[in-house]
C-alpha cells in the first residue's frame, strides 16, 4: 500500500487555491484584473520582507527588527534628500547604516551569543527609537524632488507587469541563487539543521550568521525603498503595526520550520500568496482592522502549532534556554 | 625595603575575598541593587523633589503595579520561558475591570474575581499552547499579544463610551486606587504580601524549588519525575493572574481605558526582568531581583519623561539597557566558573630563612640515611592511600583507604585483611578513645565515630560559623587530623576553609592562613573552633603534660603548641620552625618523645616562589594547574624530636623504593609502622631498642585487662 502524503507547501498551495476559488466565487469584484494587481501590489513588499526573513529563519533564527531596517534606512533616504543632500549620497548612507544595523544584529547573536529573538527585538526598538528621537523631523517623511525618478522602483509597469512585483521577482532569483548556488548558501542550511555539527565540520558558523543578519536587513531596506517609491512617502509609524507578523506568517506557512535548515525561495511565494489572497479578501469583506489582526493572528498561531507538528524541536539541538 | 612593602600588602589586603565574594549567589543580586542606588542618586541630583514622599508614593504606586508584572515574568523566565503577551492581558483585564464596574454595575468583590478569573484564563492560553502542546514561549506569546490586543480594540471600539461616561463613587474602590495604610500606598502593601510570600514559595516549598529545576534542565526535571508540562502551563497562569492583579489596581487608580494601554509594556517589564538578573533561559532568578530590577526601570523611564525627553529617546534607552542587562548577563552565566576559578587563587607573601640541611656529610640531624630500606610490606598492593594508620590494643592494624573504607590487618603477620568499615570519604586521621571506639577525620565529610562493631556514627560535620569570614566555614571541608584528650575532648585540625580535599595542592600555593584546630566535646556533643588562621595544620598529638597539644602547620613548616588547659591556657607557642620538609601527623614514642613525619622535603625553588606572591598569581592565571609550581610530595622521611623541639634522629628510604613519602608513623610494640597518602603499601620497621610492650594507649590510659 502507498500512503498519499502532502508536503507542508503542497497543503498550503491547495488551501490558497481553495480560498481563491472561494473568494472569487463568493466575492464581487475580488477576480476583476484591477484587484488581482491591487494585490500583487500589496504582497510584493511583504514577499521581500519574507524573503530577508527566510534567509534567517532558515539558519534557525529570526529577525524581529526587520520592520525596522525597512522603515528607518528608507526614511533617511527621504530625509537626507528633503534635507538637500544628493540621492546617491543619501542611498549610501541608508544602505551603510543598514549594513550597521545588520552586524550589529548578527554580532550580538553569533559573537555575545544573546538569543535571536530577544536580540533582534531590543535592536528594533533601538532603531526605531533612533529614528524617532534623532533622524526624523515627522511621523511619515515626506517625498520630495530630489528624488524625481526613484519612484519608478514601485510605480508603473516592465513589459506590462507592476514593477514592485518585478522587484519581488529579482529579489526572489537573488535569494534563490544564493541559497541554492552559493557555498554561502549551503552553509546557511547547515547552521540551521545542526549549529553543533556544522561548527565541528569547520564552517565558520559565526561569519555565516552575521551574514545572514546583513543580509536580511539588506533586503528589509529594500522592501522599504519598494514601498517608499510606491507611496511617494515613507511612514515610519510602520514600526508599530503589526507587519512584522505578517511577515512570520508567510514564511511559517509558506512551510519553512521555524527549528531551521529547511525550505526555500518557493515556500515564501506561496505564503506570500496565501497572505496575499487572505488580507485581500478580508479587505473587500470590509472586516476592521483590528478584526482583520484578530483572524491573522489565529491563522498564525494555527500555523505554529502545525509547525510544531510537523516540524518538532530537535531536543538534541535545541539550547537549554532557547525559548 | 621593598620585601617589607610585599609584606605588608599581602599581609593587610585581603587578596582572597574577591573570589569568595564573587563565588556567593548573593553577588548576582548586589549588582543590580548597586545600580538602583546610583540611578536613585543620579537622578535626585538632577530632578528637584524626586525623594518627597509624594513623589516616593506616585513612584510605589506605579512600581506596585509593574511590579506584579514584574513578578510574573520573573516566574515565567525562572521556569524557562518568557511572556510577551503581558501588556495586551494588561489592557485585556483592565477592560475588564472597568466594564464589570461601570457598565453592568457589579459589586466590587466580584469585580476584583471575575478580573483575576480573566486573568487566569488568559494565561492559561499560554500554559496550554507553551506547557503542554510545548510551542516555543517567545513566538506563542507574540502572537498572542496580537490576538490579545486585536480583541481588546474590538471591545474598546465598543464599549470605551459607555465606560468614560460613568464615574463609580465606590469607597472600596477609590481605596483600592488611592487609598493607604500608616502613608504607604494600598497596592505597594499588597505587593509586599505577595512579594513575601513569593520568596518563601520560591525558596522554601516544593513547587517553587519544581519551577527553579525545570529552568535549569528541563529534561533532568522530566527524569526526576517532576510534573514539567503542568508547572509550566501553571506558571503561565500565575503571570496572567498577577498581570491581572496589577491592571485591577491602574484600573482603579485612572478608571480610564485608552487605546494604548499596556503597549510596550511588556519591553518595559522584560527589561526590568533582565537588569534585575534574571536570567533568561531559566533557572536563576527570586523575587528580590524582580523587585529591584522593576524599580531600576520605573525610575529610569520617569526621570527620563521628567526630564522631558523625546518619545524616541525613552524607547532608545530602554533597548540599550535591555541589551547590555542581556549581553552582560549571558556572558557572565557563560564565563562565570571561569572568571571565578582565575580570581580564586590569592597567593600571599610567606617567607622562610634557608631550611637546615639534610645532604650525607652536612651533618646534622636531618642527615640522610638507608633506615628504612627495611621495612617490610603490609597490603602491597592490596590497599591504597592509607594516610594514616592505627594499631589497636589487641594488636590490629587499620588503615583508610582510598575508596572510602576503614581497612584492618590481623596479627601476627598482617596478611589477612579485611574491610573493617566503609565510610564513603576518604579516611584520614584516626585516633581510638578509652571505650575503643574509633575516631577518623573523613575528608570533605567531617568527624566520624566507628563503634568497635562497625558502626559509623557522625561525631560532628560543622563547627560556629565565624562573623567575619565570606566563606561559610561553618561546614567542615578537609578534617585531617585528630587527638583525644584525657577528658574526651577531641581536637582535630582541619586543613583548609577554601579548598576541597582533591585541592588542597592549591592551598599549599597561597601559602596563606586558611585552616584551624577544632574541637569536639565528646561529652556535650558541641563544637567550636579553638585556633584559626593556621598554614594548613596537619598532625595533632596530646602532650604528654596532658595540658596541651602539638600541632603541625605543613605549610608554616613548623610544630607549634597549643594549651587547653592549665595556667597557660588558650597559647600558642612555637615548639620548632624552620624545617627541611612540611610536617604531617605527629604521633607519641615510647620513650616520651614523639614522631614526626615529612611529607615532602621544601625546595629552593618554592621557598622562593613563597616570597613572591604576584608571580605566583600570574602562575595561576595564565599557566594551567598540571604545570603549576607546587610543594614537592616526593620524598620525605620520619623523624623523632623532644618535648624542647629538638630532633633527635631521622629514618629515610633514599632509594625511594619502599617509603619515599610518609604521611603518618604509628609505634607499637617495638615496631614503628608508616602510612603514606599515596602508597599502595604500609611499611612496618623494627625499632632498635625501643620498649617492645609499648601500646600507646595503655601508655595513656592505662592498660585494660
Amino acid at each position: 500500500m502507498k500512503r498519499v502524503r502532502f508536503s507542508q507547501q503542497e497543503i498550503v498551495f491547495a488551501v490558497f487555491a481553495l480560498l481563491f476559488a472561494v473568494f472569487s466565487i463568493f466575492l464581487p469584484g475580488f477576480l476583476s484584473p484591477d484587484n488581482m494587481l491591487t494585490l500583487l501590489q500589496n504582497v510584493a513588499v511583504l514577499g521581500i520582507l519574507g524573503l530577508a526573513m527566510a534567509i534567517v529563519v532558515i539558519g534557525r533564527g529570526i529577525d524581529i527588527s526587520l520592520i525596522a531596517a525597512l522603515a528607518v534606512p528608507s526614511g533617511l533616504v527621504l530625509q537626507m534628500v528633503q534635507n538637500g543632500h544628493s540621492l546617491t549620497a543619501a542611498l549610501a548612507a541608508a544602505v551603510l547604516f543598514t549594513i550597521c544595523f545588520g552586524l550589529v544584529n548578527g554580532w550580538l547573536i553569533a559573537y555575545a551569543e544573546v538569543p535571536s529573538l530577544f536580540a533582534t527585538l531590543a535592536t528594533g526598538i533601538f532603531v526605531a527609537g533612533l529614528g524617532q528621537a534623532a533622524l526624523f523631523q515627522l511621523d511619515v517623511v515626506q517625498w520630495s524632488d530630489g528624488m524625481a525618478g526613484f519612484e519608478r522602483l514601485g510605480q508603473g509597469t516592465i513589459f506590462g507587469v507592476p514593477t514592485s512585483i518585478v522587484m519581488f521577482a529579482v529579489a526572489c532569483v537573488v535569494v534563490a541563487l544564493l541559497l541554492r548556488q552559493t557555498r554561502w548558501g549551503a552553509y546557511i542550511y547547515a547552521i540551521g539543521d545542526n549549529p553543533y555539527a556544522a561548527r565541528v565540520t569547520g564552517i565558520p558558523s559565526r561569519p555565516i550568521v552575521v551574514l545572514q543578519y546583513v543580509l536580511a536587513s539588506l533586503i528589509g531596506c529594500f522592501a522599504g525603498l519598494v514601498m517608499a517609491a510606491s507611496v511617494n512617502s515613507m511612514p515610519t509609524r510602520i514600526f508599530n503595526s503589526t507587519l512584522i507578523y505578517d511577515v512570520i506568517l508567510v514564511v511559517v506557512l509558506g512551510g519553512i520550520g521555524l527549528s531551521g535548515g529547511r525550505g526555500g525561495v518557493v515556500n515564501v511565494v506561496i505564503g506570500t500568496l496565501l497572505i496575499g489572497t487572505m488580507l485581500n479578501g478580508m479587505t473587500i469583506l470590509d472586516v476592521p482592522y483590528a478584526g482583520q489582526n484578530l483572524i491573522k493572528g489565529v491563522v498564525l498561531l494555527a500555523a505554529v502549532i502545525t509547525d510544531s507538528f510537523l516540524n518538532p524541536r530537535n531536543e538534541e539541538t535545541a539550547q537549554q534556554g532557547d525559548i | 625595603m621593598r620585601d617589607a612593602l610585599t609584606r605588608l600588602r599581602y599581609r593587610y589586603w585581603p587578596d582572597h575575598l574577591l573570589g569568595e565574594i564573587l563565588s556567593k549567589r548573593w553577588t548576582e543580586t548586589a549588582i543590580p541593587v548597586i545600580v538602583l542606588i546610583l540611578v536613585a542618586f543620579a537622578l535626585s541630583r538632577s530632578i528637584d523633589h524626586f525623594l518627597s514622599p509624594s513623589s516616593l508614593a506616585d513612584t510605589a504606586r506605579q512600581a506596585g503595579e509593574i511590579g506584579f508584572i514584574g513578578l510574573g515574568m520573573a516566574l515565567v523566565v525562572i521556569v524557562g520561558g518568557i511572556d510577551l503577551s503581558v501588556g495586551s492581558m494588561f489592557a485585556l483585564t483592565d477592560f475588564c475591570a472597568l466594564y464589570t464596574l461601570d457598565v453592568l454595575g457589579w459589586p466590587v468583590p466580584a469585580v476584583i474575581a471575575a478580573t483575576l478569573i480573566c486573568g487566569a484564563l488568559l494565561g492559561a492560553v499560554n500554559g496550554v499552547l507553551i506547557g503542554y502542546l510545548r510551542l516555543r514561549a517567545f513566538i506563542t506569546t507574540l502572537i498572542t499579544l496580537i490576538i490579545y490586543r486585536s480583541a481588546f480594540d474590538l471591545l474598546i471600539q465598543r464599549h470605551s463610551n459607555e465606560i468614560a461616561a460613568a464615574f463609580p463613587d465606590i469607597p472600596s474602590w477609590n481605596f483600592v486606587g488611592g487609598g493607604d495604610l500608616f502613608g504607604i500606598p494600598s497596592v505597594a502593601l499588597v505587593y509586599l504580601v505577595i512579594a513575601v510570600f513569593g520568596h518563601i514559595f520560591m525558596t522554601r516549598l516544593r513547587p517553587g524549588w519544581h519551577i527553579t529545576a525545570i529552568g535549569g534542565s528541563r529534561r533532568s526535571a522530566y527524569n526526576s519525575g517532576i510534573p514539567v508540562r503542568r508547572t509550566i502551563a501553571l506558571c503561565y497562569v500565575a503571570s496572567g493572574v498577577l498581570t491581572s492583579l496589577g491592571a485591577l489596581f491602574f484600573a482603579a487608580r485612572l478608571g480610564t481605558v485608552g487605546g494604548d494601554i499596556g503597549v510596550g509594556l511588556e519591553v518595559i517589564v522584560l527589561t526590568a526582568t533582565v537588569l534585575g538578573g534574571i536570567t533568561l533561559g531559566g533557572g536563576k532568578g527570586s523575587v528580590a531581583k524582580s523587585l529591584v530590577g522593576v524599580l531600576i526601570v520605573l525610575l529610569i523611564t520617569n526621570g527620563l519623561t521628567t526630564l522631558n525627553a523625546r518619545g524616541g529617546i525613552n524607547r532608545v534607552a530602554l533597548a540599550t539597557i535591555l541589551l547590555a542587562a542581556a549581553m552582560v548577563d549571558i556572558r557572565w552565566q557563560k564565563n562565570r566558573a571561569r572568571i571565578i576559578s582565575k580570581v580564586y587563587v590569592a597567593p600571599t607573601y610567606h617567607e622562610l630563612p634557608p631550611p637546615p640541611p639534610t645532604e650525607i656529610g652536612e651533618g646534622g640531624p636531618f642527615e640522610q640515611n638507608d633506615k628504612l630500606r627495611d621495612v617490610t610490606l603490609i597490603g602491597l598492593g592490596r590497599i591504597e592511600a592509607p594516610e594514616d594508620v592505627i594499631l589497636d590494643r589487641n594488636d590490629v592494624l587499620y588503615a583508610g583507604s582510598r575508596h572510602g573504607d576503614i581497612m584492618r590487618f590481623f596479627p601476627p603477620d598482617y596478611e589477612r585483611m579485611e574491610v573493617f568499615a566503609h565510610i564513603g570519604g576518604q579516611p584520614l586521621g584516626m585516633a581510638f578513645d578509652r571505650q575503643d571506639n574509633l575516631y577518623v577525620c573523613i575528608g570533605g565529610m567531617g568527624l566520624y565515630r566507628i563503634t568497635p562493631d562497625g558502626t559509623v556514627e557522625k561525631a560532628t560535620d560543622e563547627t560556629n560559623r565565624s562573623l567575619h569570614s565570606v566563606n561559610d566555614d561553618s561546614r567542615l571541608r578537609l578534617a585531617d587530623d585528630l587527638d583525644i584528650t584525657d577528658d574526651g575532648l577531641i581536637f582535630f585540625s582541619e586543613a583548609t576553609v577554601r579548598y576541597e580535599m582533591d585541592e588542597w595542592p592549591i592551598d599549599g600555593l597561597e601559602a596563606r592562613g586558611n585552616g584551624r584546630i577544632i574541637c569536639y566535646d565528646t561529652n556535650k556533643g558541641t563544637t567550636h573552633t579553638a585556633l584559626r588562621g593556621l598554614k594548613f595544620p596537619n598532625g595533632i598529638c596530646v602532650a604528654s603534660d596532658g595540658q596541651s597539644i602539638l600541632f603541625a602547620e605543613t605549610f608554616g613548616c613548623s610544630i607549634k603548641r597549643y594549651w587547653f588547659a592549665g595556667p597557660k591556657k588558650g597559647a600558642v607557642e612555637v615548639v620548632m620552625d624552620n624545617l627541611p620538609g612540611y610536617p604531617d601527623n605527629i604521633n607519641l614514642a615510647s620513650d616520651g618523645n614523639y614522631w614526626l613525619a615529612l611529607v615532602g622535603m621544601r625546595s629552593p625553588a618554592l621557598d622562593l616562589a613563597w616570597k613572591m606572591p604576584g608571580f605566583r598569581r600570574r602562575m595561576a592565571k595564565r599557566v594551567p594547574v598540571d604545570e603549576w609550581l607546587f610543594p614537592n610530595i616526593n620524598t620525605g622521611c620520619v623523624v623523632k624530636f623532644n618535648e624542647q623541639g629538638k630532633i633527635l634522629e631521622s629514618f629515610w628510604d633514599l632509594k625511594g623504593l619502599n617509603h619515599p613519602m610518609i604521611t603518618s608513623m604509628r609505634e607499637h610494640r617495638g615496631y614503628l609502622y608508616l602510612g603514606g597518602i599515596s602508597n599502595n603499601r604500609i611499611g612496618r620497621y623494627k625499632l632498635a631498642g625501643a620498649d617492645p610492650d609499648f601500646v600507646q594507649y595503655d601508655k595513656r590510659w592505662g592498660r585494660r585487662s
